[in-house]
């Protein structure tokens, strides 16, 4: 490179929101940085939050493959009764092109968030152990990242509650068991999602690699 | 704050001759193709990225008529077989008395879908010209639309649970109509649509029109 002024690359942030560039002190643990410009969030370092997701997200896993299988709610009329679980539910779009529904609607609610909790995973356990980053990390966590709005669990949890009140009138409804582990798993993921702090995940990725 | 600026002359990372990856916020020196510690492909301004919005856009906006105009939910009983438009059937739950459910299925399939067209519409030709707008404000409202556009999919879900829980042969069926495959493609176009808008250029139109008036 042929700069007049080599400019301290790294010890710069840009904010991706609004470009601004601010020289980078990091903030202390519990504490946030914020972007003064367009105030969005940069870094929130937290203590011991490598370990706390990893526990969320083992949770979450179980408690998706669960809440899948078991049956999800079930209705009767006169005698009349049906059952279905999460995975029935998103399968209901089954006749000629809405087939194509339904695969979106299964990996919107089920595929998609236990894909990002397992890259997540993947990529934060050999960090947490001081390990060198697994095979492949920066790609998982990049895949994991572009993932994000397409998880849909906390709508469908929304839906669920819409769909029981104008069933209601017509059905008695009860819950199965995965209607609560579902109940739970909700609020998991959102939990794990904001306690997650990109930036540090993408410094302990970078810095392991150049050591 | 932690994180210090340079006073209220905030400098963009273009004017300093940098360029950050929008994914993993590392920053390169201009001119850098590929983030080194991503992988993902950089971009200084993303110039192209105004005639994706705006493709993705139209679709969206061509596949949210027939989502109107089709039927989004079956409901087949022993004495009758009724089909209601996303429409028809919030006109029909206020019938029964349910306004406020009535009033999510509205808010959700009706009023995010047009207020997020009119708003992906506004922020895109905002940036090719002054606005009145603040940046502040522009950007909150492009965050609102990212945030909110996904709960627009709420209706299909509430069609696939009681398209799969009401199955109960003689006595009652409801299935889901065609429009439920345009009204989730809509959905996902927009959202398309939103993710492609390069949120960075709102703050480049400000930047010009803080200079021009100071430097002439
Ligand atoms: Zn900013
Ligand atoms: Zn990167």
């Amino acid at each position: 490179m042929n700069n007049p002024a080599p400019i301290p690359l790294d010890e710069l942030i840009v904010c991706t929101h609004c470009d601004a560039v601010f020289t980078l002190r990091r903030p202390a643990t519990g504490e946030r940085a914020t972007c003064a410009r367009c105030g969005s969030v940069l870094i929130t370092p937290r203590r011991k939050a490598g370990l706390q997701i990893i526990a969320v997200s083992l949770a979450i896993t179980i408690l998706i493959i669960a809440a899948t299988v078991f049956p999800f709610l079930s209705i009767s009329v006169a005698g009349a009764t049906n059952s279905v679980s999460i995975l029935a539910a998103a399968l209901a779009f089954s006749d000629g092109p809405l087939i194509a529904l339904s695969l979106t609607t299964a990996a919107l609610i089920i595929f998609v968030p236990l894909a990002r909790v397992l890259l997540t995973m993947y990529v934060l356990v050999p960090i947490v152990l001081d390990h060198p980053p697994a095979r492949g990390a920066t790609h998982a966590f990049r895949f994991a990242e572009k993932l994000r709005p397409w998880s849909m669990a906390e709508i469908f949890a929304l839906g669920c509650a819409v769909a029981l009140i104008k069933i209601s009138d017509l059905a008695d409804v009860s819950f199965g068991p995965a209607f609560w582990m579902f109940a739970v798993l909700v609020v998991l993921i959102v939990i794990q999602d904001n306690v997650l702090c990109r930036w540090s995940v993408w410094k302990s990725l970078d810095k392991t690699k150049t050591l | 704050m932690e994180i210090s600026g340079q006073n209220q002359n905030f400098i963009s990372a273009r004017d300093l001759g940098v360029v950050a990856c929008t994914r993993c916020t590392q920053v390169w020196p201009a001119g850098t193709q590929i983030c080194d510690r991503c992988g993902s492909t950089i971009v200084a301004r993303d110039e192209k990225s105004l005639q994706r919005v705006w493709a993705l856009w139209l679709v969206g906006l061509m596949c949210y008529v027939p989502a109107n105009t089709y039927p989004m939910l079956q409901t087949r009983t022993l004495l009758s077989v009724q089909e209601d438009t996303i429409v028809g059937g919030a006109v029909e739950l206020i019938h029964h008395g349910a306004v406020g459910i009535a009033v999510i299925i509205l808010i959700a399939s009706v009023v995010i879908p047009l207020a997020k067209f009119m708003a992906i519409a506004f922020l895109a030709i905002s940036v090719m010209r002054p606005s009145s707008v603040s940046s502040h404000h522009r950007q909150l409202l492009y965050e609102v639309v990212e945030y909110i556009g996904r709960w627009s999919m709420i209706d299909i879900f509430v069609v696939a649970i009681m398209s799969s829980l009401v199955q109960l042969n003689t006595l009652a069926a409801v299935n889901p109509g065609r429009a439920s495959l345009f009204f989730a493609l809509s959905v996902i176009f927009t959202m398309l649509s939103a993710q492609a808008f390069d949120s960075r250029m709102i703050w480049d139109a400000q930047t010009r029109q803080e200079r021009n008036p100071r430097d002439e």
